[in-house]
């Protein structure tokens, strides 16, 4: 069962628009809504589902907006969040847009028919797509979530990849991914030789791909949308040499100051480089006067977020790289504790995959029989990066 | 040109205005109208007055036109109903247009039209739309009759839309199979008693085939429905399985965890020596880690799950520990669900790490959190043994921090930590006493004093530190007072010189100077019992204490797998069956996990006909009054590692009550019976129910005696049974029965003196019960009963005491005092002494009454050897309140339809169904409150064979 009604509300608390549903709980149920957040917000209790009497509220927050749904029965809540998160994303664009028409008269006129999108086992791609020249631009993307604590041991360690594709394809195509995975490999008797396979722990497709037949035999098999869509995601939790491995010493005198010293090591191929690092480093919000020296790249102090950021346009890969910063503290200490936020490091490594995945292949079939072009891509980024500081 | 000029007027005047408009001629202006209206009505003015001029725009074949008079009639339909009868014609042309789009949203709109006058009036249309050619009008036509349904129940049915929407089944298009599942499903939910998810192999192979083509909410709707489904073997449970797990693949985490769910559910019938199981198990986890990297309101759903799945299966996820280790900016939500996680996971192997991560976190800033971890590390200590040392040294580090709720949570499961290891980390006992002075939360300052008093031995100066506490005795909590009040009398029992100053002190302090009950009568019992005997008293006071279990936070097994039945929905995250915070509760069925089979049959019905005689009801008695006392004396600091504080009260109250507030009248002056040598405290506060061994020889089934004195003013008496033996009550031997006699319930006794003294001061207490039986006057023996003398006494019973669901239903907890001693017994009651006089239902009540009962709720009995006939049955039945309501002869069968009503309201409807020449009848019984079924089943039989 799902959500009765969906509202979309200010940051206040009133509603902007809404859409009722089952018309089984009283529109007016959502007065109670901001005044229940708030009180839970001042309890230190919020949480995503919150209940007044029979109301269930189910909410999330998207920059100043709150997206609620209402029920009075036992929902299903994963998917009101899914649906909440889907009214967000509104990923399949191209299909809204055959809704919100710029000229509404155009349905009075014409032999009106109905989107076939809403019934159509391909859902998610209209008919008559017309290209001139039919291109796939295929971005793989890998993002290293990492998770160390004060001692500088691993925690966690993984890597979450994403497939993503940019499809300009006339017609109804139909696509096949070829990937260097492990166990296609083994089922066809390919990992003998010396390809290299990857072993994808978990993955995830996109509706279009056909779940069954993947269950089967490893085929990535799909009719895609038309534009920019992910087509599948992936999770390896595979322990890797972290990237960039930072060291740090953070030294605290009461009353007087901070001296920090931030140690980065780019620990991947001499051959690669990661663009845009950026290396934040958590300084007492009652901090003053900074003063940087750094062997490379620059640091800029961000009193909003207490941190010290150190930027370098490009890092290679086996560089080691210092920064130091000394910051003033005042003499009168404030009384709340502070917490101890990590170490966060965003970075970019283009052509390059930790895990190694490749796309072997991507064959394209329409009727027509057209020629079209596949290009890949890949990138390693930085996900949640956190080293804990002591 | 935008739109937002409409939301700007704001003139007076305005309605008349536009009422104008909207009845001008120009289809132009009509449009632009029409538009400031719907303007008004979304930013909340009422535009409500101008309903029949905006229906009158509503005959147009401009679509856009027609979506807005639409979107108003929504909105007001259900403030103007005698206005909205306007509008049904149009409906009625609109879905015959030729444009699918208006043919759907004709009916999409009919069925947000809450207006109980106008839905008969879209049935024919809607009729119609489920069989239109196109499948978008379809869809939107299958939702349309849930919503109908919730309008007017009864309607849909009568209509046969329900047949037609399970034709839907077997639909062509995914899209439509999808929605109509959602629809039926939504019905079933809020009417169980309708067969309409009878799934066979054929719908779910349909369903199966759309579950690979429908959209991601489509699958979602399936794959609940699926979970519904009871597969009939082992083996059909696996190839559904099969082709569920695809889904795990899918992006939407909704669809997962919905496949989650019918694998979880499934899985309980698999033999775990299947291959397929392990492979499966190896399945779940990857996908239930990926979820933790979703959103964050979808991963704590997702938590809350994993919270169930890991009690349910911990096999699953056990060495996933690492990915619920938490990072910095998880919301607190997500924190407090992630912690609560690793310590379900928490064992030897990983305890290390997960001591580490426990540290840290225990040295963030977010109090709560801090809290949750500290705890957490005293659970690990009780639950990995092997941890135990390091755990302390962990909490003993923390104290150190003198962070003061650091200190008092430390505190607090350090006092779990000595009553899972007595006695062997006492040596920490020096660095928590240094803290004394900055306890302040109860909770603290009573584990301390726990602690103090049950160490007191080995502190040198515990006379001192509770002597400290008591200055301020009466602006303690009360359980700080109960606390303090059982430590004084455990040192005073350890160290009798010293301290009989202090232990006078705190006594007078909670007798003489203290209203709260609990606290007082806990006085008088040390107070007398030390007066008495003090080497009883250390007996009772100082008994080794059961171990605390390592899992006390586990979720109930049976709401376990009922949740588990619910996985993904509101239920899995309040951890609260659906029946706790649905409203009406209007048969909510209790969903439960498949029994394990072979590749057989059963698995049909979970409530199977019993056969021959009703199982053995011998009444049981409660020996070791100890386990009562226990109960008070020592298990006042809750149940152990930080359990809720209403589930401590609740169940301490339990257990507490048997003795009622008549504690002190029920306290002999001879003590003699407390604190028998074997005295041991029950491991939970819970009163046993089946305490002790059946009595043998003098006791048969109170129901198999066939020598019943029925009298005709009343209904049947059972003659009497032994319920306590003299052997178990110092020579007071207790017999009884219970009777029913114009409308007043009583309890026949017959008390015997077969002892060599004579009896005194008789009182009689109830513990409660499920139908709140209690005695509605004292128990009045006139003379002292002298040796072999028997006295009977009819105690008239009332219904309105306490109410405790017992198990059996119908058994009764009676303590019963004279001079000598307390003596508790439990009997079973006959449940026809509940039956009330005015039990006959209505015929027409009676119909749509058992219509409305939910078919799981029926229970079919067989009454062997019973060779009456309808009257004789009939007449029997009704002596004792049980009432033919309507009597019926089907193929030589005669038909008996009877209700009753017991003493709480509840309603039982019998189908009795006696076959001439057949000495056997059957009887069905339809319920809401289906664990009374068994019970009516006896009285039944106990009736008509009497």
């Amino acid at each position: 069962m799902s959500a009765s009604a969906v509202f979309i509300l200010d940051v206040k608390g009133k509603p902007l628009i809404s859409r009722n549903y089952k018309g089984d709980v009283a529109m007016s149920k959502i007065e109670h809504f901001m005044p229940l957040l708030v009180q839970r917000e001042e309890e230190g209790a919020l949480a995503p589902l919150l209940s007044h009497g029979q109301v269930h509220f189910l909410w999330i927050k998207h920059s100043n907006l709150y997206l609620v749904a209402t029920t009075s029965k036992n929902a299903n809540a994963s998917l009101v969040y899914s649906f909440l998160y889907k009214t967000i994303e509104t990923t399949d664009s191209k299909i809204l847009q055959e809704y919100i028409t710029q000229q509404s008269n155009k349905l009075e006129t014409g032999k009106s028919r109905v989107p076939p999108t809403v019934t159509n086992a391909v859902s998610w791609r209209s008919e008559g797509i017309k290209y001139k020249k039919n291109e796939v631009f295929i971005d793989v993307i890998e993002s290293v979530n990492l998770l160390v604590n004060a001692n500088g041991s691993v925690l966690l360690s993984e890597i979450v990849g994403t497939i993503k594709l940019k499809v300009f394809l006339s017609g109804m195509p139909e696509l096949r991914l070829g990937l260097n995975d492990r166990v296609l490999f083994e089922l066809t008797g390919l990992s003998g030789s010396k390809n290299k396979s990857v072993e994808l722990e978990d993955v995830k497709f996109h509706q279009c791909v056909r779940l069954s037949r993947f269950d089967n035999d490893r085929t990535i098999s799909f009719i895609p949308p038309d534009g920019d869509f992910e087509l599948m995601s992936y999770r390896l939790s595979t322990q890797v040499k972290p990237l960039i491995w930072i060291e740090s010493v953070i030294e605290k005198f009461s009353h007087s100051r901070v001296e920090i010293m931030v140690k980065a090591k780019g620990q991947f191929k001499k051959q690669s480089v990661a663009n845009g690092v950026e290396i934040s480093v958590p300084v007492p919000s009652d901090a003053d006067s900074p003063r940087f020296k750094t062997s490379v790249g620059s640091a800029k102090y961000v009193p909003e977020r207490n941190v010290v950021i150190w930027s370098i346009k490009s890092f290679p890969g086996g560089k080691e790289y210092l920064m130091r910063a000394h910051f003033g503290l005042p003499s009168v200490e404030k009384e709340e504790v502070e917490g101890r936020p990590p170490i966060g490091v965003k970075f970019e490594i283009p052509y390059f995959t930790v895990s190694g995945i490749q796309v072997r292949y991507m064959k394209i079939i329409e009727k027509s029989g057209y020629q079209a072009l596949p290009w890949v891509r890949y990138i390693t980024q930085s996900g949640d990066y956190q080293l804990r500081t002591s | 040109m935008t739109d937002s000029k409409y939301f700007t007027t704001t003139k007076k005047g305005e309605i008349f205005e536009l009422k104008a408009e909207l009845n001008s001629d120009k289809k132009e202006k009509k449009k632009e109208a029409v538009k400031k209206v719907i303007a008004s009505m979304t930013v909340g003015k009422d535009v409500s007055a101008l309903f029949p001029d905006v229906v009158n725009c509503m005959q147009t074949d401009n679509l856009e036109l027609k979506k807005l008079v639409y979107l108003y009639l929504m909105n007001y339909a259900k403030s103007q109903p005698d206005m909205a009868i306007m509008a049904v014609n149009t409906f009625v042309k609109d879905c015959e247009d030729p444009n699918p789009l208006i043919r759907a949203l004709a009916v999409r709109t009919m069925g947000c039209i809450r207006v109980d006058k106008i839905t008969e009036y879209l049935c024919e249309p809607l009729r119609k739309c489920l069989k239109d050619e196109d499948p978008y009008v379809r869809k939107t036509a299958a939702v349309c009759v849930a919503k109908l349904h919730d309008i007017n129940a009864q309607l849909v049915e009568d209509q046969g839309f329900l047949d037609t929407l399970k034709d839907l089944i077997s639909d062509s298009n995914p899209m439509v199979v999808a929605n109509a599942v959602a629809a039926l499903s939504e019905i079933a939910e809020s009417h169980p008693s309708s067969n309409l998810l009878d799934l066979n192999p054929q719908s779910i192979n349909k369903l199966l085939t759309a579950l690979n083509e429908c959209t991601e909410w489509g699958q979602i709707f399936i794959l609940d429905c699926l979970a519904n489904y009871m597969p009939k073997d082992d083996r059909e449970a696996q190839s559904i399985c099969e082709r569920v797990t695809p889904r795990l693949s899918h992006a939407n985490s909704a669809v997962v965890l919905s496949a989650v769910k019918v694998l979880m559910k499934f899985m309980e019938m698999l033999s775990k020596d299947l291959d397929y199981y392990g492979t499966l198990l190896k399945k779940l986890a990857p996908p239930l880690v990926t979820l933790l990297s979703a959103e964050p309101e979808l991963q704590y759903v997702a938590l809350r799950n994993i919270n169930l799945i890991v009690q349910k299966r911990p096999e699953i996820l056990k060495h996933e520990m690492k990915v619920f280790f938490v990072k910095y900016n998880d919301p607190i939500y997500v924190k407090l669900e992630k912690l609560d996680i690793m310590i379900r996971l928490a064992s030897q192997a990983n305890i290390a790490q997960v001591l580490a991560e426990l540290k840290e976190y225990a040295t963030e800033v977010d109090v709560d959190f801090v809290r949750k971890a500290v705890r957490a590390i005293g659970r690990c200590a009780i639950k990995v043994e092997q941890s135990a040392e390091r755990c302390v040294s962990t909490l003993l580090d923390l104290i150190q921090t003198k962070v003061n709720y650091v200190v008092q949570e430390a505190i607090v499961v350090i006092k779990d930590i000595f009553r899972k290891y007595p006695n062997k980390y006492e040596s920490v006992i020096a660095t928590l006493c240094e803290n004394l002075d900055s306890l302040d939360e109860p909770e603290a300052r009573a584990a301390m004093i726990w602690i103090v008093g049950e160490y007191a031995e080995r502190i040198d100066n515990a006379d001192e530190l509770l002597e400290s506490f008591l200055e301020g005795f009466h602006d303690e909590s009360t359980q700080v007072q109960l606390q303090l009040l059982t430590a004084i009398v455990k040192l005073f029992l350890k160290k009798p010189t010293e301290t009989q100053e202090l232990v006078q002190q705190v006594l007078s302090l909670a007798t003489q100077d203290s209203d709260n009950p609990d606290l007082r009568d806990r006085g008088y019992i040390y107070w007398r019992l030390l007066s008495t005997d003090p080497v009883a008293a250390k007996e009772v006071v100082l008994a080794e204490k059961p171990l605390i279990s390592e899992e006390t936070d586990l979720i109930e097994p049976t709401l376990l797998d009922e949740l588990i039945c619910y996985i993904g929905t509101l239920a899995s995250v309040y951890h609260k069956p659906p029946s706790a915070f649905v409203e009406g509760g209007r048969g909510v069925v209790h969903k439960s996990l498949p029994p394990r089979t072979a590749s057989s049959e059963s698995a049909e019905s979970p409530e199977t006909a019993p056969t021959g005689a009703p199982p053995g009801e011998q009444p049981d008695v409660i020996p070791a009054q100890g386990d009562l006392l226990g109960d008070l004396l020592n298990l006042d600091l809750g149940p152990p590692v930080s359990g809720p504080p209403l589930a401590t009260s609740s169940v301490q109250m339990g257990a507490v009550d048997l003795l009622g507030g008549g504690l002190d009248s029920l306290m002999g002056d001879e003590p003699e019976g407390i604190g028998g040598t074997n005295f041991v405290a029950p491991p939970t506060a819970a009163v046993p129910a089946n305490l002790g061994a059946p009595i043998g020889s003098g006791l048969s089934d109170l129901f198999d005696l066939t020598s019943g004195v029925g009298t005709l003013s009343g209904s049947y008496v059972a003659p009497k049974a032994v319920w306590l033996p003299a052997m178990k009550a110092k020579g007071l031997e207790i017999s009884g029965t219970f009777t029913r006699q114009v409308g007043s319930i009583s309890m026949d006794l017959q008390l015997t003196n077969k002892a060599l003294q004579v009896m005194t001061d008789f009182a009689i207490q109830f513990n409660r019960n499920s139908f709140g039986l209690a005695p509605a006057a004292p128990l009045q023996v006139h003379a002292p009963l002298s040796p072999n003398q028997t006295v009977e006494i009819s105690l008239p019973l009332s219904t309105v005491g306490s109410v405790m669901k017992m198990e059996p239903l119908n058994n009764l907890q009676v303590a019963v005092k004279n001079n000598i001693d307390v003596f508790y017994f439990s009997t079973l009651y006959p449940l026809h002494i509940l039956f009330v006089e005015d039990g006959k239902m209505d015929r027409q009540m009676f119909l749509a009454t058992w219509k409305d009962i939910p078919n799981e709720n029926e229970a079919q009995f067989q009454i062997r050897d019973c060779p009456l006939n309808a009257e004789a049955a009939s007449s029997k039945l009704q002596s004792s309140n049980i009432f033919t309501v309507a009597k019926r002869n089907v193929e030589g069968q005669d038909m008996l339809y009877q209700s009753l009503k017991l003493t709480n309201g509840i309603w039982v409807l019998a189908e009795l169904r006696i076959q001439p020449g057949n000495p056997s009848c059957t009887l069905s019984l339809k319920c809401r409150a289906p664990e009374v079924s068994q019970h009516v089943y006896q009285a039944y039989e106990t009736i008509l064979k009497n």
